[in-house]
C-alpha cells in the first residue's frame, strides 16, 4: 500500500526547500537558547556580560553562596524559596484555573451552537488586551482601596481592608485571571467533542453523577484537561510582569529573579544558569505530568 | 396487583414546553408489559415510542401518569436506582474502557466485588460470542461487533427489563437479519423482558411476542404480531404494517359495493354507509378476464420469487397484486386481466 505522506522523497530539493524552516528552527530557537547554555559557563564581566573563561560560578551560585568575608559556603536559601514559591504559585494557579475553567467550558460547550461564539468571544477579549492594564485592572481590584475592599467594608463585613496587594494571594489571583483563558479553551474543545449520550450510558449502568464525572467524563476529556494543565502550568513558571506588579519587589518568582541578575544584579552567568534550571524544571514536569497522567488508569 | 407485569404504564403524557409553544411527545398512554415478554413499539420516527422508553429508563419524567416496575413506582426513581438497562441506538460505548471494563461497568458501579464482576463479564461475553475480544477498545471492533458489545453491557447487570432503543437500525441488511435472531435468541435464554423500539414493521413481526403500534403521540393497537397483521384496527395500523392496498366502498346489505360498481362478499361486523377495504396484495389472485373484477397491468416489477403487478381497475383505482413469479404466467404491461379477492381475508375498515 503506497503512502503519500510517509514516504516523501528527502532528497537535494527537499533539504532546499525545508532550507527556511531549518534555519529559523537553528538561528531563532536552539541559538539563544545555546547561547543561554553558553553563558551559564563563563565567567561574569566586571559590570555586565560574560568574560570568555570558562566558570562554574553561575551553576554554583544557583544553589549556594560564599560568605564575602570568610569564604564559608552555605545553601542559598533565598534562591530556593523562589523556586518553591514559583512551583508552588503556578501547581495553585493550574488547579485554580482547572476548577473554574472546567464548569466554564462545559457551560460554553452546552450552550446553542449560535451563542458559543458569544461566550467564546468573553472568554478571549483578555486575551487581545495588554498584559500590563489586565494585571492593574486587577490590582484595582485587590489593593487596599479598591474595588473588593471597599465592597468588604461598606457592606459591614470587615473593618479594616484585607491586605491582598504584594502577598502571594494577589499574584495567584492575578495570574488565574490572566492564564484563565488558556485553560478554558482546551477544555472547551475537548467538552464540545465530548459525546453527551455516554452520560446518560453511566447513570442507565447505575453510576451515580459523581462517578460519571470521574469515571467517563473526566477520563475521555483528559487530553483537553493536559493541554490547558501544560497551557497554564508552563506561563505561570516562568511569569514575569504578574508577580512583579501585584506580589511587588519581595515576593519575587524565577522570571523575576532570572531579570534580577541580568539587570541590577549584574550576574549573567548566574541569570543564564537560572534560565536552564527554569527550562529543565518545565521539561522534567512535562514528562513527568504526561508519563502520569497517561498510566493514570481512571477504572483503576 | 398482578406479579406477572414487568412493566405498567398508566395514562402516561410528556408534554414538552408550555403555553403555545407546547409539544405533545405522549398522549395518554397505558400499557402493560408481561414479564418475560418480547415487546416491541413500533411506529414513524416522532410517534413517541422513544419518549415512552425513555420514560422507562428514567431518562425523561413524564408530565401525568405513572410506571410502575413489578408493582413498584417508579415514575420518580432516577435511571441509576432502577434495574432496567438500555441498549442505546448509538451504543454508546465508554471509548476510553475496554470490552471487559465496559461490560462489567454496570456491576462495577453497583459496587460487586472484582472476581464477581469477572465472572459476570466472561459469562456475558461468551453469551454474545466476544470472548476473544475482551481487552480490544470498542473503536477497534466493527458494527456489529460494537453493538453485542453494547447488549452485553446491558444484560451484564441481569436487569428486570432491557430496553433497546432501534439498535439494529445502524447495521446492514445482512447484519440485521443474523443480530434480530441473536436478540429473539438471547431473550429466550436470558428469559429477561425486552421492549425494543424500532420503525421497521418486518423486525416488528419477526421478533416480537406482541406488538405496539404508536402514532402521534397515541397508542393505536396492541396485539401479538399475528392480531396486528390480520386485523388492524384502523387505516394506519394496516398501512404502517406491511403492503395494503385500499378500496372506498359503500355497504350494500351484505356485501360492500366499491368504485367500480362491483360487490364484494366481505365478512362485515355491523358496519354500514361508507367503508374502507384493506386488501394485502398476497390477497390478490391474477387469472382470466372474466373472473371477478377486470385491470390492466400497468407495472410489473420482477422480485425473485414474486412478482409485483400494478393493476388499474375500471374506476382507476390502483392495487398492488404479489403473485408468485412462475404461477400467473407471462403478464405485460398493457394486459387484462381477470382480479380475483380473498374476501374472506379482507379487512373492512370504518372510512
Amino acid at each position: 500500500m503506497s503512502n503519500a505522506g510517509g514516504q516523501r522523497s528527502k532528497g537535494a530539493n527537499g533539504w532546499l526547500l525545508s532550507a527556511p524552516a531549518l534555519i529559523l528552527l537553528v538561528f531563532a530557537a536552539s541559538g539563544p537558547l545555546l547561547i543561554v547554555a553558553l553563558y551559564s559557563i563563563l565567567e561574569k564581566g566586571d559590570y555586565s556580560g560574560v568574560r570568555w573563561i570558562l566558570s562554574g560560578d553561575g551553576w554554583f551560585r544557583v544553589l549556594f553562596e560564599r560568605d564575602i568575608f570568610d569564604q564559608t559556603v552555605s545553601l542559598a536559601d533565598a534562591n530556593l524559596s523562589i523556586f518553591w514559591r514559583s512551583v508552588k504559585l503556578s501547581i495553585s494557579t493550574t488547579i485554580i484555573t482547572f476548577v473554574l475553567g472546567l464548569p466554564t467550558g462545559w457551560f460554553i460547550a452546552t450552550r446553542p451552537a449560535k451563542s458559543r461564539a458569544f461566550w467564546l468571544f468573553l472568554i478571549t477579549i483578555p486575551f487581545w488586551t495588554n498584559l500590563l492594564i489586565r494585571t492593574f485592572a486587577i490590582m484595582e481590584v485587590v489593593r487596599n482601596e479598591g474595588i473588593l475592599n471597599t465592597a468588604l467594608i461598606s457592606a459591614g463585613l470587615i473593618s479594616d481592608p484585607i491586605q491582598i496587594m504584594y502577598t502571594d494571594t494577589a499574584v495567584l489571583i492575578g495570574m488565574t485571571y490572566v492564564y484563565l483563558p488558556l485553560m478554558v479553551l482546551p477544555l472547551y474543545a475537548a467538552i464540545d467533542r465530548f459525546d453527551f449520550r455516554l452520560i446518560e450510558a453511566g447513570y442507565d449502568l447505575y453510576a451515580s453523577r459523581w462517578q460519571v464525572l470521574r469515571g467517563v467524563i473526566v477520563p475521555i476529556i483528559k487530553p483537553g484537561i493536559i493541554a490547558g494543565s501544560i497551557l497554564v502550568f508552563i506561563p505561570s513558571l516562568g511569569a514575569y510582569v504578574t508577580p512583579r506588579l501585584l506580589g511587588g519587589g519581595k515576593n519575587m518568582m524565577i522570571g523575576n529573579f532570572i531579570e534580577l541578575q541580568f539587570g541590577q544584579g549584574q550576574n549573567w552567568p548566574l541569570g543564564a544558569a537560572l534560565s536552564t534550571v527554569l527550562l529543565l524544571i518545565v521539561l522534567v514536569s512535562l514528562v513527568v505530568y504526561t508519563r502520569v497522567s497517561s498510566r493514570d488508569n481512571p477504572n483503576g | 396487583m398482578n406479579t406477572n407485569i414487568a412493566v405498567d404504564a398508566r395514562n402516561v403524557g410528556k408534554i414538552y414546553g408550555a403555553g403555545i409553544g407546547a409539544v405533545t411527545a405522549l398522549g395518554d398512554v397505558s400499557i402493560s408489559i408481561k414479564q418475560g415478554e418480547f415487546f416491541t413499539l413500533l411506529g414513524p420516527s416522532g410517534c413517541g415510542k422513544t419518549t415512552l422508553l425513555r420514560c422507562i429508563a428514567g431518562f425523561e419524567t413524564p408530565t401525568s401518569g405513572t410506571i410502575h416496575l413489578s408493582g413498584q413506582d417508579i415514575t420518580h426513581t432516577p435511571p441509576n436506582q432502577r434495574p432496567v438497562n438500555t441498549v442505546f441506538q448509538s451504543y454508546a460505548l465508554f471509548p476510553h474502557l475496554s470490552v471487559a471494563q465496559n461490560v462489567g461497568f454496570g456491576l462495577k458501579m453497583l459496587g460487586k466485588p472484582a472476581v464477581e464482576v469477572a465472572s459476570a463479564v466472561a459469562r456475558v461475553l461468551a453469551l454474545v460470542k466476544l470472548e476473544d475480544f475482551a481487552d480490544r477498545l470498542p473503536q477497534q471492533l466493527s458494527g456489529g461487533q460494537q453493538q453485542r458489545v453494547a447488549l452485553a453491557r446491558a444484560l451484564a447487570p441481569e436487569p428486570e427489563v432491557l430496553l433497546l432503543d432501534e439498535p439494529l437500525s445502524a447495521l446492514d441488511l445482512k447484519l440485521r437479519k443474523e443480530m434480530q435472531s441473536e436478540l429473539k435468541r438471547l431473550q429466550t435464554e436470558t428469559g429477561i423482558t425486552f421492549i425494543f423500539v424500532t420503525h421497521d414493521q418486518e423486525e416488528a413481526l419477526t421478533m416480537s411476542n406482541r406488538i405496539g403500534v404508536m402514532s402521534q403521540g397515541a397508542l393505536l393497537q396492541v396485539g401479538t404480531p399475528h392480531e396486528i397483521y390480520d386485523h388492524p384496527v384502523n387505516r394506519f395500523v394496516a398501512d404502517f404494517i406491511g403492503e395494503t392496498n385500499f378500496l372506498e366502498g359503500q355497504v350494500d346489505g351484505t356485501r360492500v359495493r366499491i368504485g367500480t360498481g362491483d360487490l364484494l362478499d366481505v365478512q362485515l361486523a355491523g358496519q354500514t354507509g361508507g367503508v374502507t377495504l384493506a386488501i394485502r396484495p398476497e390477497q390478490i389472485g391474477l387469472g382470466a378476464v372474466g373472473s371477478g373484477l377486470t385491470a390492466t397491468i400497468t407495472e410489473t416489477t420482477y422480485m425473485g420469487t414474486d412478482t409485483h403487478y400494478a393493476l388499474a381497475l375500471g374506476d382507476g383505482s390502483q392495487i398492488i397484486a404479489r403473485v408468485q413469479s412462475n404461477s400467473a404466467g407471462a403478464l405485460s404491461v398493457g394486459d387484462t386481466v381477470g382480479v380475483s379477492i380473498d374476501t374472506k381475508a379482507v379487512q373492512v375498515l370504518k372510512s
